[in-house]
């Protein structure tokens, strides 16, 4: 898939970004979408939610392994797909189309571009890589969701309790952050303390490391800069994450306004819905724009990848939640019924718009990234 | 997302087009060489737009090839057909005549009009039929072999410039409003066509009213059957709204530009508030230029997307929003403009003059070119699918329409 990532890298400044997607990335499309349709619909996704057990280990299995999507960032010679954020991005594009809970963006991606940036210096990092692609292990970073690239990281002792860990019920391992470098500390070796959280599909829970828990895997520089390196990479990727949720909830309400008829006329037939979905749809189609060149821009290593990944960021957030937004509005009553997932894409946009780094806090960083200073 | 795009025509390649474009230089050695014979044996050779036919200015070749002749022109310093200042030609005229004029037509029209020897306007719009176009009543009325035309159109840039000008008039009035319309070529030199310069919000005259008084246009010069001229302006109108998409924009390129660099220059104007709305459009103007690459990108793979209906309306609402931020980070500044003397520009000028120009001259880009309001529908009906509004007007002859 990718060739070599150091020869694109310098490429990549004279070469626009590739923001279509290729063959490849339409078959692993299909693939997830697949899975996802049969297995992860969003009547399964409230009732597993109902029963208080989000996650489907089984589903998880099929798409780590059966799909290879754990293992798409490692390279093939630590055990993965050597692929790249291009097609990690199209299996979170499906995994937000569909809601779906899986630890997808923090192991897969966060976790796993932490570990990447420890390797091949660090064996235990290495080791771990590879139960990551082989789709053994779940390793989650203890970390808040809300911290963006570029935010303030954590600087205590490796016991230190950190909130709002998404994805922690899910977690074998945790990576966690310390003054004294990063560990990797499984999860019976902390405290778990699960909170009842505003998305429902990425569970949340306070993470306390149990005193001596786990293992070193790298100094404190090392771990700082795999840190950023990998909240860079989820902050990039939860563009694709956003746009599939627009997409859907764009594609959901142009069917509903289609079909359901007041005052004898289809909804949709009414002009001022009618711009207001036009308007939606150019939002989704920038927003596709944005998250591709994000994802392309990760792939390749390009000069500019932090402020490419920051305006994905502070555009594609504000879609989400306003696509979600709309389709419970324009789903009318039915819209704020539990029993219509519309509500689970709202939780989702809206939380995601807190993730990794909020709209303004990657305009904040645009200031720097793009020569605007403030006042 | 298609799997299987349509296959683009394979011939000629891009390497037999830069050994052609090559050979086209060396016998025609751009320093050597006068700009309009230049531009004629360019068009001769097949160089001009190479998705044309072979003897139109063409090759028949894949239209994305045509970067790779103009990279090859540009780099040996060769003079351009200056395509901002025959755009309603390049853009809107020629793809029209090619699509449905004769073929006396094509060669008489097409190598002036891409040469920029014969620059054209668009006599469409009325005072009474503006996005209701169809509603539209200028009259043709047939005489022997030619057509006497009576009406007035408005809003028509580069009309005093103008040697042709593509027309719309109703040659039916007993027809619904769609059905009785016929489309022309009118010469603006003949009598009875006159052009009064129409002064603009900006103070000035970029376009004008033209009044049309017993206008007599040869049969000859008529596009497409007689009451199949919607039609044909839909072909131009379609031509219209996709042009763009072959351009490359630049980060911080357009309306963006002037506001980040008054930003950088001039730390005295800076405030928090501002800031924030800076920052805001700054990305979107990036997510903006983002979309249209990925547009320019899946029409050269041959892969058309419905994206280019709608990078207008983006463009359209950031300029107007970006134009506005500069007159106020300008503060006392932006309280002055640069010149209110009337004047007759041949461009049409987006971005240059002032602060207060901009903010003015982009309150026209959600009207000019189809109302946004008039897009979104586009957009909502032919692309997401949703129904369009009940309609009265369809099957009333145009003479009983409420007027």
């Amino acid at each position: 898939m990718t060739a070599s990532t150091a020869s694109a890298a310098s490429a990549a400044s004279a070469a626009p970004a590739d923001l279509l997607y290729s063959d490849t990335e339409d078959e692993l499309r299909a693939a997830v979408r697949s899975l996802l349709a049969d297995r992860s619909s969003p009547a399964a996704v409230l009732a597993r939610l109902e029963q208080d057990r989000p996650y489907d280990p089984e589903l998880w299995n099929t798409l780590a392994t059966g799909i290879g999507a754990a293992g798409l960032l490692v390279p093939e010679k630590l055990g993965g797909q050597g692929a790249s954020h291009r097609e990690a991005a199209v299996v979170l594009e499906e995994l937000g189309r569909s809601v779906t809970p899986a630890p997808y963006l923090t192991s897969a991606v966060v976790a796993t571009e932490i570990l990447l940036a420890c390797a091949p210096a660090s064996p235990g990092a290495t080791a771990l890589l590879g139960e990551l692609a082989a789709g053994r292990t779940v390793c989650v970073p203890a970390l808040p969701l809300t911290l963006g690239p570029g935010g303030p990281l954590p600087a205590g002792p490796p016991t230190a309790p950190v909130a709002a860990v998404a994805d922690a019920a899910a977690a074998h391992t945790f990576l966690v952050l310390a003054d004294s470098g990063l560990y990797a500390v499984p999860a019976a070796e902390a405290t778990r303390a699960d909170r009842t959280p505003l998305d429902l599909t990425r569970p949340l829970a306070t993470v306390t490391p149990h005193p001596g828990a786990g293992t070193l895997l790298a100094d404190p520089a090392t771990a700082r800069h795999a840190v950023r390196r990998g909240l860079l990479a989820g902050a990039g990727l939860l563009a694709s994450e956003q746009l599939g949720l627009a997409d859907w909830c764009l594609t959901e309400t142009v069917g509903h306004l289609r079909t359901r008829h007041q005052f004898n006329r289809p909804v949709g037939s009414f002009q001022a819905l009618k711009h207001r979905l036009a308007q939606l749809w150019l939002d989704v189609a920038s927003a596709r724009a944005a998250a591709r060149a994000a994802a392309d821009a990760l792939a390749t290593g390009a000069a500019d990848t932090e402020l490419v990944v920051s305006v994905a960021q502070a555009y594609c957030s504000g879609v989400a939640v306003r696509a979600a937004e709309e389709c419970v509005q324009l789903h009318g009553g039915i819209g704020m019924t539990w029993e219509h997932p519309a509500h689970l894409y709202l939780k989702r946009a809206k939380a995601d718009s807190l993730a990794l780094g909020t709209a303004a806090h990657h305009r904040t960083r645009l200031a720097a990234l793009a020569d605007l200073p403030s006042p | 997302m298609s799997a299987t795009p349509p296959t683009p025509p394979t011939s000629p390649t891009a390497a037999e087009l830069t050994a052609r474009t090559r050979e086209f230089l060396a016998a025609h050695p751009p320093a050597d060489t006068d700009r309009a014979t230049f531009l004629r044996a360019r068009f001769d050779a097949g160089l001009a737009w190479v998705h044309y036919p072979e003897g139109l200015g063409g090759l028949a070749a894949s239209r994305t090839l045509q970067a790779v002749v103009d990279a090859e022109l540009e780099a040996a310093g060769a003079p351009d057909n200056d395509p901002r200042r025959i755009g309603i030609g390049l853009g809107m005229a020629a793809p029209t005549i090619l699509a449905y004029g004769t073929e006396e037509q094509k060669q008489r029209f097409l190598r002036p009009l891409w040469v920029g020897e014969e620059v054209w306007c668009q006599l469409f719009s009325e005072p009474g039929a503006g996005s209701d176009l169809a509603a539209l009543g200028t009259r043709a009325v047939r005489d022997g072999d030619t057509w006497v035309v009576d009406g007035q159109k408005v809003w028509t840039s580069s009309a005093h410039t103008a040697r042709w000008a593509i027309l719309i008039a109703r040659t039916d009035p007993d027809l619904p409003k769609h059905q009785g319309i016929t489309y022309f070529l009118c010469d603006m030199t003949d009598p009875g066509v006159e052009v009064r310069p129409l002064r603009q919000i900006t103070g000035e005259a970029e376009f004008n009213e033209v009044f049309l008084t017993g206008v007599r246009i040869p049969d000859s010069h008529r596009l497409g059957a007689v009451g199949q001229g919607w039609e044909v302006a839909r072909t131009t109108l379609m031509n219209e709204r996709v042009s763009i998409g072959g351009m490359r924009i630049p980060r911080e390129g357009g309306m963006i530009a002037p506001v980040a660099a008054a930003w950088r220059a001039r730390p005295e104007l800076r405030t928090h508030a501002l800031h924030d709305r800076l920052l805001t459009l700054w990305t979107e103007a990036e997510v903006a230029r983002l979309a249209a690459e990925r547009l320019r990108q899946q029409l050269a793979a041959g892969r058309p997307g419905p994206e280019g209906s709608g990078m207008k309306l983006t463009f359209a609402r950031l300029n107007q929003e970006i134009s506005g931020l500069e007159v106020e980070l300008l503060a006392e500044e932006g309280l002055l403009y640069g010149d209110w003397t009337m004047r007759r520009p041949e461009l049409v000028d987006f971005t240059g003059r002032d602060a207060g120009y901009r903010y003015l001259r982009a309150k026209g880009n959600s009207i000019e070119g189809g109302t946004s309001e008039v897009l979104l529908n586009i957009v909502a009906e032919r692309v997401l699918g949703l129904p369009s509004e009940p309609r009265d007007d369809k099957d009333l002859p145009w003479k009983d329409l409420a007027r």
